[in-house]
Parts: structure tokens; sequence; C-alpha cells
């Protein structure tokens, strides 16, 4: 298929978040547009998804102008989406998700399931996605979760792929297969729209990069082009992609968890006899698949869910099954995953959020009244220290942008005094700009002599700030190595080959 | 158009949250007349005569618009004033007491509302519903008549006392369901919404017994509380006028609860916990504390607006206490969500409510249509506040940048 926009414009009130577009996919083309968060990708992809109208401009499908009254309309035009969050139902099999809503039936309207099958069997054939039919959708890994999504898109006939961000939940090895399989789509003739701000992946599968800043076409480039030009194209300044850091000088150990077990919300053992040490002036990188117990290690360290067995000290103090406030009172700085929901408090005041740790201490507060001047001038302080952008501190958290909300949290944390500081996916959502921002504060505090301990899911940012790389799979570190291990290695570990590196 | 006027409609077509409030008001009222139109038969008569001569249209459009008219001017003078007599007062310094009655009503039945609707408005910001300020408040009354009827003591201990034991009732109540969320997680709605049951049950009781009734009675009458427990009329019993102390006890309440929520840390910690109770949780905010202490103080505001209530206007219980139509507890929830459960806002929206009671009463007097047409408005006014995008759709208000007007509360699954 051959889909051309052409001065796409969509506004939100004065926000203007696509300006302008034009665009050609040709078929068979990987094209991927490049762009940081915020930069109008989302809104294109849902304007050609039918799922919002555009101001101005028209999409072309072949040649024909095309007006998506709704996604189904787009859908029939056979253009298909897989979106960053799967929309699958966890309890359905592979065949009953894939035939969601254009389902085969046989008389009375009853599911013909032998179809369905048959159907599914055919279409993995042919562009060889290997899944079994009658899999429970929740019981297959993430990565398969998303090629059923692309079986599903297939299935209803797609000639032209949009992938959002498809690679966002994968290991290294799901990635490279992914990658495998949009290039087999693109040699049986199938377009692909993908959706990225990674410029290693972005160079390794497309034909043609089109890159888009605060929602205009800024350039269309070879992918041959080099990362640093990309990074530069895509915020429009140069970025260092590296983290300049000196070698470390780790002295005690702060934070230590001996033979820590922990369980997770479904009472499984998501963290398994645990054992890890912190030093002083170190950065330890957590590294592994989302969803193998890091989450439930830094909860625990938090204060925030129970320990079942074994011991977290916080400098030589037991910090085991603390309430949040000792531990946070104890030096510990917690940078959550889910920064929205335990971070941050959307819908008060930029000011509000920055004492949210510490609304009691000196001079934010005294007998019991809040002092309003003071957790003001602490947040102009802040505002200006760590570069946060904001019309006022005294704006509502929900009216400031992804990579600013994060820095507000940045800002918190680091500007009391802390022992150790616990990072987990701190660049997640976060574009190129603020990733490095975010680095740099991080590798400063661990010159400072501060603990660090960072938990990643991106073999990227793990390998750029980790003094020492811990990698867990299923609960358990499979292996302590060096920052100079090959990206091979740490993939094998988080795949769960325990010592397959052992360094 | 010109400029100055131009701002003007930008400014009311433009959505700001108290423009929704106060469309939803005009909006009430409209309902409200049509559902006086449909139930007058003078009115809908007039109208049926049009089928036989289009000449009776002129008459069916000025007698509904006389009738609408006065229903709502009675209600306007029985509430507020009527200018009429407050002129002859001026000129003549006559009759003050009968010009400022309507006012003094209003405030009356506006004093322990406010209260009670201040304690719901500071439990829904903590993201706590409820709903069982009326039985809190009922207990709170009872308390308030052992204190004020069985104990004898000069006015500036026992009236102290006698408020004091309104609130310790009210906590009393409040806390069953703060320590049952606390330590077990039962749903406060459910638990707070089946204590009033118990406590309506308990009131009949205490009525009954030989604690508390009037001797003498075989009614659920209660003993009179002694003056010295009572709060007294605030421009002296020759006023004639029924607005009492317990006035100024709501504007402490209100004062008292600004400071909290816009000053105190545990205020700040409250609206954390409401506004987002994981994060609360993350940054050391200990959750059980805050439910319990929730419970404690929307509790025993509401215990202080029974008492107030009691002690301002009837000085004894009797067994239709906040029953039904007078049950200031439920009043107070409508009255918090369309006050936004801010401090200010609840000053306004509780004035409104009472003065919809007491001016609908005196439409009844005047004009024969129930005076359940102030609960048609009251409801109705909740109703479009509650559901903003209608009332958007029906005044084609602009988005203003700041996005959304939220909903003054978001269900009440967590």
């Amino acid at each position: 298929m051959r889909l051309e926009l052409r001065g796409i414009t969509k506004r939100f009130g004065p926000l203007t978040a696509n300006d302008h577009i034009d665009l050609t996919v040709e078929p068979g083309q990987i094209h991927c547009l490049l762009g940081e968060n915020g930069a109008g990708k989302s809104t294109l992809m849902n304007v050609v998804f039918g799922l919002l109208h555009p101001d101005e401009g028209e999409i072309l499908v072949d040649g024909v102008p095309q007006r998506f009254a709704n996604s189904g309309e787009a859908v029939r035009k056979g253009i298909g989406m897989v979106h960053q969050h799967f929309m699958l139902v966890p309890v359905f099999s592979v065949a009953e998700n894939v035939v969601l809503g254009f389902e085969p039936t046989r008389s009375l309207g009853r599911l013909d399931r032998a179809r369905a099958r048959e159907e599914i069997r055919r279409t993995s054939q042919e562009f060889n996605l290997e899944v079994d039919p009658d899999a429970i959708v929740e019981n297959l890994p993430v990565g398969l979760q998303q090629r059923v999504e692309i079986l599903k898109a297939l299935n209803h006939d797609a000639e032209l792929l949009i992938l959002d961000e498809p690679t966002a939940v994968l290991t290294p090895q799901e990635i490279d297969a992914l990658m495998a399989i949009m290039r087999s789509l693109a040699a049986s003739g199938k377009s692909i729209l993908f959706i990225s701000h990674k410029l290693k992946e972005v160079r390794a599968v497309s034909d043609v990069v089109t890159v888009i800043r605060q929602g205009r076409v800024i350039d269309q480039v070879p992918p041959t082009t080099d990362e640093a030009t990309l990074a530069s194209l895509m915020v429009g300044r140069d970025v260092t992609l590296t983290v300049a850091k000196d070698a470390a000088a780790p002295g005690e150990p702060v934070l230590r968890l001996e033979d820590v077990v922990v369980r997770d919300d479904r009472g499984l053992v998501a963290v398994d006899h645990v054992s890890l040490s912190v030093h002083a002036g170190e950065i330890l990188a957590l590294a592994g698949v989302q969803g193998n117990g890091q989450t439930e290690l830094v909860e625990a360290v938090a204060g925030m869910r129970d320990v079942e067995s074994g011991r977290i000290t916080l400098g030589g103090r037991d910090i085991t099954n603390a309430t949040p406030r000792h531990v946070l009172d104890g030096g510990l700085g917690h940078i959550p995953e889910d920064r929205q929901r335990y971070g941050l408090v959307m819908s008060m005041t930029l000011a509000d959020n920055l004492v949210l740790n510490t609304p009691r201490r000196a001079p934010f507060a005294a007998r019991g009244t809040r002092n309003l001047g003071a957790v003001r001038a602490n947040a102009e302080d802040l505002v200006g220290r760590f570069d946060i952008r904001t019309t006022s501190v005294e704006s509502p958290l929900s009216a400031l942008s992804g990579g600013n909300q994060q820095k507000v949290i940045v800002a918190r944390e680091l500007s009391r005094p802390l022992e150790v500081l616990v990072a987990a996916q701190p660049t997640r959502g976060l574009d190129v700009g603020s990733i490095e921002y975010v680095h740099r504060q991080i590798v400063e505090q661990r010159n400072e002599g501060l603990a660090v301990l960072i938990v990643s899911s991106e073999l990227d940012e793990v390998m750029a700030l980790g003094d020492r790389i811990a990698v867990m799979h299923a609960g358990q570190i499979t292996g302590v190595v060096d920052p100079s291990t090959s990206r091979e290695q740490i993939g094998l570990l988080m795949a769960g080959a325990v010592g397959a590196a052992d360094a | 158009m010109p400029e100055g006027r131009r701002r003007w409609w930008h400014h009311l077509t433009t959505q700001r949250p108290w423009l929704v409030t106060l469309y939803a008001l005009v909006l009430g009222f409209v309902v409200g007349a049509l559902v006086i139109i449909t139930t007058t038969a003078s009115v809908l008569d007039a109208w049926r005569a049009i089928f036989s001569s289009w000449s009776a249209l002129g008459h069916a459009i000025k007698l509904t618009f006389d009738v609408v008219g006065a229903a709502y001017r009675t209600m306007f003078t029985g509430a507020v004033v009527n200018p009429r007599v407050f002129w002859h007062a001026v000129t003549t310094g006559q009759g003050w007491t009968y010009a400022l009655t309507p006012m003094s009503e209003t405030l009356t039945y506006a004093a322990p509302l406010i209260i009670a609707s201040v304690g719901v408005g500071i439990a829904f910001q903590t993201g706590i519903f409820n709903i069982g300020a009326n039985g809190q408040a009922i207990l709170g009354g009872v308390a308030g008549a052992y204190a004020g009827s069985l104990i004898h003591l000069p006015t500036f201990l026992h009236l102290p006392l006698t408020l004091l034991a309104g609130i310790l009732g009210g906590v009393a109540v409040g806390l069953i369901p703060g320590l049952l969320k606390a330590y077990t997680g039962a749903h406060e709605v459910i638990v707070t919404l089946m204590l009033n049951y118990v406590v309506a049950a308990l009131l009949i009781f205490t009525l009954l017994s030989t604690a508390l009734q009037q001797p003498g009675q075989q009614n659920d009458i209660s003993r009179t509380i002694d003056p010295s427990a009572q709060l007294a009329p605030l421009f002296g019993a020759a006023s004639g006028l029924r607005v009492n102390w317990g006035l100024a006890v709501a504007a402490l309440v209100v004062v008292f609860a600004w400071w909290f929520l816009e000053r105190s840390s545990l205020g700040f910690d409250f609206r954390v916990t409401g506004a987002n109770p994981q994060a609360a949780r993350a940054s050391g905010i200990n959750a059980r504390a805050v439910i319990i202490l929730v419970f404690v103080i929307s509790g025993g505001l509401a215990g202080l607006a029974g008492i107030v209530q009691m002690a301002g206007t009837t000085h004894y219980l009797d067994g239709g206490f906040l029953i039904g139509n007078a049950g200031i507890g439920f009043t107070a929830i409508t009255v918090a969500l369309l006050g936004r459960n801010r401090p200010g806002g609840i000053v306004w929206s509780s004035l409104l409510f009472a003065g919809l009671g007491v001016g609908g009463r005196a439409m009844q007097a005047a004009t024969g249509i129930p005076l359940d047409l102030a609960t048609v408005i009251q409801s109705a006014v909740v109703l479009f506040v509650a559901t903003p995008v209608l009332v958007q759709e029906i005044f084609r208000l602009r988005h203003t940048e700041a996005g959304e007007v939220r909903l003054a509360t978001s269900g009440w699954g967590s």
C-alpha cells in the first residue's frame, strides 16, 4: 500500500500538535517516524488510524483521498495498528483474540473456533509468525503477545502496519526477532510505519527515516545517517549520547540486601533470595526485562512492600519492613518507576510536589502550620537549579511535560541529604535531551559519593551508567558483571542463562 | 460588538468552574419552572384553551409567567428580604423584626448545614466518602442533650461542655467506620450508610429512656436543655429573630477548615491522600492515621452540627430530629459537592440550600405550590453541577487552556 499524507495539521486549542506534515510510505517500505516525546508522533498516527480527524490536509491511500470517520474504517482500508499498550484480552486464547470483532461464525452465531484456528495458522505460516493459536494470551511472554497483535492486524488484511514504540517492552533478543518479522513483512509487500525514539533500532531496521520535531517534519534522511546527527535533528541541538564519567571510587557499602525474599501482589515469590550491596560512590545498575522482580525489590527497599525474609540495611541501620517515612528520613532517595502514580500528585502545584516527601521539615512548616513562603522559595530555587520548564511554581503539575515532571522528582530527591538513591526506570518515556540531563545529575551525585542503585530495562542505559551491572531474571540475580561485558552476554543473563557470563 | 461587551461575552462563554455552577443554578430553576407549569391545573387549562382558539395563546403565556413568577418571587421574599417590607422598616423605623425574619431564618438553617458540610467536604478532599454525617449529627445532638439537661453549670462552662459533648458524640459514631476501614479495609460508604439507621434507632431508644425523656411524657421527646447550655439568639431574645450564636460557631468552623486545608501540615497530608493515595504512601504519609483522623474531624464536625441545630433552635430532641427532610447530614453531602468541597464554596451552597428550604415554605404558604419544589430545584442543581459536560453543551461553553472542568468527586471505588 502507498500511504500519502499531505499537509496534515491537527490543533488542540492553542497547541498545534501536527503542523502541515507531508509523508509518503511506499509499498514494501519500512518508514520510521523519529521524534521526541511530545513531538506529535502519536497524534499523527491517531490521525492516520482514524482516531482523530485532521483540521487540515488529506490522507491518500494508493492515490485515493480518504476520510476515516473512525478506526474501523481505517482497518477496512487496510491500515493496522499495534499499540504500545497491547489491546488484547488476557484470558482469551490467541485465536480468540485475533478474530475478536471479526469472528467467523456458524449457524445461530456460534463461534467457529476451528475456522478461526485455521485462519491463524495460515496467516502465521504466510508471514512466518509462529504462535500457538490455543495458548492463553496472559501466559505468553510479552514478545509473543506483541506477535499476536501483529497477527491480529494481518488477519484483518492490513497492508500498512503502524507500530507504535514496539520495542519498549522487549528483551534484546525479542527486539531482534521483531526486526526480522518487520523485514519479512516488508519483503512480502506490506508497508510499515515504525514509530520510535531509539536511534539504534531506527538505524538497524528502517528504509527511510522522517524526523519530526514540535509537530513539523524536520528532515527525511537515510538510515545510514549517524546517531549523533539523528539525535541532533530530533532534539534540535547537539546532544552527547554517552555519559562522560570517570572510573568509580567505591567506598563502604551503604545499601545492603541479604537473602531478601519478597512476594508480589498475587502472593508469588517475586524476589527470590537476593543479596546485593551498593557502595558509596558507585552506580549499581540492575538490568532485566520488566516483570522479573525489580519493581518488587525496589518497593521492598522503599518500605512499600513487606519483606518476607532476609535483611535490608541502610548505612548500617536495619530498615527491613520499616515504614516509607522511616526509610525516606533515613536518607533514601527514591525515584519511582511509575512516577505519576507513586511520585507525584498531578492535581497539586509544582511547589507542593517539590516538598511531597518533606512537608514537615524546617523551614517548610513549623508547629503544624505550613510556611508557604518557604515552600515557594524552595520551588523557585529548584526550578532554576534543575531547569524545570514551567510558567509558574504554582502551576498544577499536570500542566508540565513528562520530562519536566521527571525533573521535579529528580530535583526533589537530590535536593535533600541522601545516603543512597534508588532510581527505577529514571528515563522511561523521556526524550534524548531529558535523558542526557537526568544521567548527568545521577553521575554527578555518584561522583560526590552517593550510592546509587539504578533499575532499568533499557540496556543502553544500564551499560552507560552502571559501574557494575547486576542482571535479574525470575526474581534472582543471574550475574553481576562489568559494564565492558558484551550486550549479547547481558542479554543471555536477562533471559535467565545463569552463569553465562561469569566475569 | 463593542470591545467591552465582547469581553463580557467571552467571559460568560468560556468555561470556568464557578460559571458552570452559576449556569447549573439557572438550569435548576428552569427545571423547577417546568415542574410548576406541568403540575398547576390553571396553567394547564390555559394552554389547553389554545386548541380551541389561538387568541388564548397570549393569556396562556402570561398566566405561565405569572404563576412561575409568583412562586419564585415569594420564594425570594421568604428567604432573603421583601423589598417593600424592608423599605417600610427603613422609612418608618417600625417592623424591623418582620423585615429581617427571612434572612434570620435562612441563616439559622444555614449554620448547622455549613458545619456538617465542611466536615463532609474535608473527608471528600481526603478521598473519603462520609455518608454517615447524619448519624454522627444525631448522636451529637443526643450527647449534647445529656450534657445540656442532666448537668447544671454556669453558661461559660455549660455551653462549651455541651458543644464538646456534641462533638464527641459525632466522633464516637465516626470512629466506627474509621477504625474499621483503617484496620480491616471495610468500605466506609457501606458502614457509614448502615450506621445511620442504627443511630436513628438509638435516638428513639434514648428519647424513651428514663434518663433523657421529658418527665411526665409518654412521647419520644427529650428534656429541654438548660438555658445555660443554649445558643442564645444573636440579637437577644427580645429581637424576635431566631438567628443564634450557632452562626458564630459556623464562622469559626469555616475559618478553621480553611486554615486546616490550606495551611496546616496535617491538611496537606489529607489532600495528598485524597489526590493520590499511592503517592501519599510512597512519600511516607501514614494512611491508617489519616483515615482515622479524617473520621475524627469529619464526625466531630457533624456532631457539632447536630448540637448546634438542637441548642440553637429547638432546645430539645424529638423523634423527628434530623430525620427525613430535616436530615442535614444527608443534605451536607450535596452541599459539599456543590461547594466543590472548599470551605468558601460550602458557605455559598449552604446559604442557597437553606434559602431554598426557608423560601420554599413561604412559597407554599403564599401560592399553595408544595414545598417539595425546593427539593426538586436543589436536586436538579446538584445534578447539573455533577455533570459539567452537560452544562457545557447546553450553554456551548468554550474550553479554557486549563482543560476540562473536573468532576467534583470521582467515584467511590477506592
